[in-house]
């Protein structure tokens, strides 16, 4: 393999693994501050590049417009989930929560189906990121460079947040003891909309992005995404938002190093990413930056 | 933990009852009246626009010929949901629950090929749109198709692109978890080294999964052996991005494809990029091959006020063979029908004549389509031998 290929593979890897760990930091900041898995982060996701496909190709909006409107809504549609879906579960055990989860996901893809229709639509793609940047003979569509400075924007927004704000403070609180919290006089219901509004508008900007490298909209495209997100923020240390991002390079990187090594082992591609998860936690069952918690579910 | 078992304990123990009364619920519905066409095609899923083209042609077909024997037609559809497990379910619900004369589908030789037993085993005869796997048919005496199949498709690609395009190099992507992606890359692969004479004239070649959505790790292996054509079959949504994220790599080979390729999500994904794929498919719009060909447009164009892509014709032609084989047999009976449909000779579907050989495959001819400005074109049709 020349230097040039094994380079070209490099860009493909960093552009893939960013985008797992944009999704990533989402699912993991809902579980640090919550203790929740947001199974239903993933259609989320799915929702914001609905959003934007209807703004531009129905309202004819700008393609900056629709992203912001799909950024706003899909944080919205985040909080109208926590609200239907977990709010009222939460003094219920940690079980129910997860399964409540579970239930919302399926639900938003069906009714995905219904609504959407279950054709494919074309993402429409803003002129700007279809042109591709030649660096030697390695070629960089304008999107790759975009998507790792939009999750280490995203990793560094959030770190100042929830490490220097109030409402970060109050965050740390709340996933800390949620009773302490309230007679510490926050507004613990308030709290985790925000969360979830944070949580769901990283899933949109993980939607666009997304849309513009694979621009094939299916009411089940979450799913995938979901899954692999989840195992990257798993292999960082789950509720850790530094480590989602690692799990997630990691994760896109080892895929394409797989098929750019082993040709012959692309159909275990998914499998891979699974392989990855259970050695990983082998060795350090709380994830490579993860703390140490005697509960995990 | 203990919640857990206890939990799904509980699910299975509830259940139990539900599944119970729709079993005892439906199997009463053996209504002689009406006769009942089922329809088993993907309407979810990574396949959906396929089954959504075909189910146009079928409802089409519906329409002109509601009536066979003096009884209604009922088509009784249902979603194979683009998944092998979910075909298989779909076609047990059609002949347990449903209780059909017969049945049509499926867009994906993987979902008519999970059906075959199923149907085999009930006794029910099936007959396949553009399902164009030959072990769709092979050894299954119920089920039928009138598309012919990919071992005609493969040789048909392989002599386009050693003739037409002079290529003795060819890379090969392959949908590796579908069984027609697999199936025509052998027959392609077969002629092309028959042609060229050369083992090492296929280069490389290179497999994803169905719902893929990241090729550059292949592509950026292909690129650097610089072949003449790349051969991919597979579904059209992965075939675009595919051949989207090849032009993004700056590779300038042809891509070549076969029948799936030709839907309106095929051009709407891969844009600018699609533009030269070339790919064999059953029909073309503006080349009418038979008098029922003109039936079928005319009444097409003035429902939908577009043209129709050939797997709508294929479907067309599946329902209309059916109601056929019904007024041959002058019964509905399941097992009349098969009679009936594996006696087919130089029957006039809308995208050609449909004579059924030994197998229950229709030889016909094919057609090969490009795209050239955001729009499918006729390239040139290919008779068998």
């Amino acid at each position: 393999m020349s230097l040039n290929t094994f380079m070209q593979h490099l860009s493909n890897g960093l552009a893939l693994g960013s985008l797992y760990a944009l999704i990533a930091i989402g699912y993991t900041m809902v579980y640090g501050i919550l203790r929740l898995i947001n199974f239903a982060h993933g259609d989320i996701f799915m929702i914001s590049t609905y959003i934007i496909f209807y703004s531009v190709t129905l309202f004819l909006m700008p393609w900056w417009v629709a992203f912001v409107v799909a950024i706003l809504l899909t944080g919205a549609f985040g909080i109208l989930v926590e609200r239907l879906a977990y709010r009222s579960l939460r003094n219920s055990p940690k079980i129910s929560v997860m399964i409540s989860a579970i239930g919302a996901s399926y639900l938003i893809q069906n009714l995905a189906i219904v609504i959407f229709g279950g054709r494919p639509k074309a993402f429409p793609i803003p002129e700007f990121f279809n042109k591709v940047v030649y660096v030697n003979t390695i070629s960089i569509p304008v999107a790759n460079f975009f998507i790792p400075g939009i999750t280490m924007a995203a990793l560094v927004i959030l770190l100042y947040i929830v490490n220097k704000t109030k409402t970060g403070m109050a965050m740390r609180a709340v996933s800390r003891d949620y009773e302490a919290a309230r007679l510490m006089g926050i507004n613990v219901d308030t709290i985790i909309s925000i969360t979830f509004f944070m949580g769901s508008i990283l899933a949109a900007l993980g939607g666009m992005m997304w849309g513009i490298k694979y621009p094939n909209l299916i009411p089940l495209m979450g799913l995938m995404p979901g899954l692999k997100a989840f195992i990257a923020a798993v292999i960082g240390g789950i509720g850790n938002i530094k480590g989602a991002v690692v799990g997630g390079f990691l994760l896109g990187m080892s895929e394409i190093m797989l098929i750019a090594f082993l040709p012959s082992m692309t159909g275990y591609r998914d499998a891979f990413a699974f392989v990855i998860l259970i050695v990983i936690l082998l060795i350090k069952p709380s994830g490579l930056l993860g703390e140490n918690l005697a509960e995990k579910v | 933990m203990k919640r857990i078992a206890l939990l799904l304990v509980l699910v299975m123990v509830l259940s139990i009852p539900l599944t119970a009364c729709q079993s005892s619920d439906n199997g009463s519905t053996a209504d002689s009246d009406v006769i009942k066409f089922g329809v088993f095609e993907p309407l979810t899923g990574a396949n959906a626009a396929g089954g959504a083209m075909e189910i146009e042609g079928i409802e089409l077909a519906q329409e002109l010929y509601p009536e066979v024997l003096g009884k209604k037609i009922e088509l009784v559809i249902v979603d194979n949901k683009s998944d092998k497990v979910e075909a298989a379910n779909a076609a047990t619900k059609l002949v347990d629950q449903d209780k059909v004369n017969a049945i049509i589908g499926s867009w994906g030789s993987s979902f008519s090929m999970a059906a075959g037993p199923i149907v085999m085993e009930a006794g029910i005869p099936a007959v396949g749109t553009s399902c164009t796997n030959p072990l769709v048919t092979l050894g299954n005496d119920y089920y039928f198709r009138v598309t012919f199949i990919d071992s005609f498709q493969g040789v048909v690609m392989a002599n386009y692109a050693f003739t037409e395009l002079g290529a003795t190099k060819v890379a090969i992507v392959q949908e590796i978890s579908n069984d027609y992606s697999v199936g025509l890359v052998k027959f392609f692969t077969d002629e092309f080294v028959r042609l060229t004479g050369d083992p090492g004239s296929i280069l490389y070649v290179a497999n994803y999964n169905t719902g893929d959505q990241d090729f550059t790790a292949q592509l950026t292996n292909i690129k650097q052996l610089n072949p003449d054509a790349i051969f991919a079959p597979g579904n059209y949504s992965e075939s675009a991005m595919l051949i989207k994220q090849a032009k993004e790599l700056d590779i300038k080979a042809p891509f070549l494809g076969a029948d799936t390729w030709e839907t309106p999500e095929f051009i709407d994904i891969g844009g600018s990029a699609v533009d030269g794929a070339v790919f064999s498919t059953f029909f073309d719009s503006q080349v009418p091959l038979t008098p029922e060909s003109s039936v079928f447009l005319d009444a097409y164009r003035a429902k939908f006020n577009k043209e129709p892509a050939s797997v709508t014709a294929l479907a067309y032609d599946a329902y209309i063979l059916l109601v056929d084989a019904i007024e041959r047999a002058g019964s509905a009976e399941p097992g009349k029908i098969k009679e009936a449909l594996a006696a087919t000779a130089g029957f006039d579907g809308a995208a050609g004549v449909v004579t059924l050989d030994e197998n229950g495959d229709a030889v016909k001819n094919a057609v090969i389509k490009t795209v050239k400005n955001g729009e499918f074109t006729y390239l040139t049709t290919i008779s068998p031998q």
